[in-house]
């Protein structure tokens, strides 16, 4: 597999604090990534120094095969970090054709990534007059000009009404549907969960965790379950050697497995039992609980 | 080098308040043929400026290349504020996050600052060919294209000055607060002058000052109205006689481009070691 960016050892310090503290992580060609962590994790940082606005205290990084210099590189990633930066006197076409000039890629993908973002009838007003979510919006369609080899996003909706996260969100999965890989990062896990293939969680400058979302935590999901005797369902439950924890919240009981089991094996079993269930999902952790877990694991 | 001038002309030309300073900078400088109209009617005495010889060959090219220089505080303006707002708009960052690398971003002011100055310089050159033409006594072609080392002490004195102003700029990140900085940095040089003159000499504290950047650039173009015909036979007349030194020297133009050299590479370590 083709890799894009490769990190190594990376550490920043401002000051007394450590910002990323040794972090190595590499991105390959095609997925969609999330860098996950709460705020102050050393996420927009990570992101700077890769994009060459902020000074690495020690480590490495390199694009592609390293041959390039990393501004060079640049020119083939679409990046936005926090706010949109714009000239606030220029029209929106203006702006994108001072990128395309910086990036050195010709101006005929201005109306097209434009229509894309639903930008094209505001072309000619100037970028001041914007609302955040059309600011945002213009920021990736200038992250798109170049057709980059990867779409880097941090905190994309942050700030945003639910109606412009909507939108933005939808971008996204258009993108990421074009098989672009994107690197995504924010605090906002269903975000992640909804987009990503891939993460890389950060506390604290520090990495948690990075792999495969399915296979973060290893879990065989639990079951969501409700019936007209909640005592005997208990029971069977709590003697079962394939559950591990139960709890009952609220009459809905909450049965977590110790090893696989599907629905069908489960609800052929509390057949035979004589318990008939008037509730039966079965579930995996979601990314924000799987998360929690992680986070707190480590914590301790 | 032109991507690096097309993309600063982009952000200059499409800001309206810098575009009408450059605008009334080049007017302002045409202007100085209005001092061929000054006249004075003082009684019997008629006494008209163009008349006094300060549109002759050669003189013309020291006394516009003077008068001219003080206009280069509207450029001043643009430079500085074209360099800072880059900070407050954030937009440097997201410059270098597109793939313009940090030396590519110095670079581009640099040039645009050089076009300015190489620009006025042409200006003057034409303004003041045209009004000697029209009112020099003396129009051989020897004596037109005399001293014209005005012209290039010109050049480096905007150069200099402007890449003061873009060190400024980059490093107060502040239109006004970096305008203000400078004003200070004068008042400071004319401190230390008035110190140096208070414990030594004329002669000393000329030695020492020349080296401060503002004070070496004001001495690339000394004043020329004590030059003028008339002056100098009034101070004959009271018995003073002016033996003074109006000439550029090669080691004042290399002082000046000493500093420019200084505050540019300034630029590019402070904008290198920040973090954005």
């Amino acid at each position: 597999m083709e890799t894009i960016l490769t990190v190594k050892n990376l550490t920043k310090k401002f000051g007394y604090l450590t910002a990323v503290s040794d972090l190595s992580f590499n991105i390959e060609k095609g997925n969609v990534y999330g860098i996950l962590g709460p705020n102050g994790s050393g996420k927009s940082t990570t992101l700077g120094i890769v994009l060459n606005v902020v000074n690495k205290t020690t480590g490495d990084f390199q694009w592609f095969d390293g041959r390039t210099s990393t501004h060079e590189a640049l020119k083939k990633v679409g990046a936005i970090i926090e706010r949109p930066n714009f000239y606030p006197y220029m029209t929106a076409l203006q702006n994108l054709k001072l990128v395309c000039k910086i990036k050195e890629v010709s101006e005929e993908k201005i109306e097209e990534k434009l229509e894309l973002v639903d930008l094209l009838d505001r072309k000619d007003s100037k970028f001041r007059t914007f609302s955040l979510g059309m600011k945002q919006r213009l920021a990736i369609a200038s992250a798109l000009l170049n057709d980059p080899e990867i779409l880097i996003l941090d905190e994309p909706t942050n700030g945003l009404d639910p109606q412009g996260i909507h939108k933005i969100r939808e971008i996204i999965k258009k993108i990421a549907g074009t098989g672009t890989t994107i690197l995504l990062a924010s605090h906002l896990l269903d975000e992640v969960e909804k987009v990503c293939s891939h993460v890389i969680i950060l506390r604290k400058g520090e990495k948690l965790y990075s792999g495969r979302v399915d296979e973060m935590i290893a879990s065989h999901g639990f079951f969501e379950l409700k019936s007209n005797n909640d005592a005997a369902l208990l029971k069977v439950l709590e003697n079962h050697p394939a559950f591990g924890r139960v709890k009952n919240e609220n009459g809905l009981i909450t049965a977590f497995l110790n090893e696989p089991m599907d629905a069908h094996t489960f609800n052929t079993f509390m057949f035979e039992k004589g318990i008939v269930l008037s509730h039966l999902v079965k579930r995996k952790e979601s990314l924000e609980e799987q998360f929690l877990t992680l986070t707190k694991n480590t914590s301790n | 080098m032109l991507r690096l001038l097309q993309i600063e002309s982009i952000k200059l030309w499409n800001n309206r308040a810098s575009r009408i300073l450059i605008i009334a900078y080049f007017v302002l400088l045409t202007f100085i043929a209005f001092f061929a109209t000054i006249k004075f009617d003082i009684g019997d005495i008629h006494f008209q400026l163009a008349d006094q010889g300060i549109f002759n060959f050669p003189y013309i090219w020291h006394f516009n290349t003077y008068i001219a220089s003080f206009f280069k505080l509207f450029l001043a303006i643009v430079i500085v504020s074209m360099m800072s707002n880059e900070y407050s708009n954030k937009t440097i960052k997201q410059n270098l996050i597109d793939g313009l690398s940090k030396k590519e971003f110095i670079l581009s002011k640099f040039i645009t600052v050089l076009v300015f100055s190489a620009v006025s310089t042409v200006f003057i050159f034409v303004v003041s060919f045209i009004l000697g033409l029209i009112f020099s006594d003396y129009n051989e072609l020897s004596i037109i294209f005399s001293d014209l080392e005005y012209l290039i002490a010109f050049f480096v004195k905007l150069l200099g000055f402007f890449s003061f102003c873009l060190f400024l700029g980059i490093f107060v990140k502040r239109s006004a607060f970096a305008l203000g900085f400078l004003i200070l940095w004068q008042v400071v040089e004319g401190i230390v002058y008035g110190l140096i003159r208070w414990q030594t000499t004329d002669v000393v504290t000329q030695k020492i000052t020349q080296f401060f950047p503002l004070e070496a650039m004001s001495n690339l173009i000394k004043e020329p109205f004590s030059r003028l015909g008339a002056v100098q036979s009034v101070a004959n007349q009271i018995g003073e006689s002016y033996v003074k030194d109006y000439s550029v020297h090669w080691y004042e133009i290399f002082i000046v481009l000493l500093w420019t050299f200084v505050f540019i590479y300034l630029s590019y370590s402070i904008l290198k070691k920040r973090d954005l």
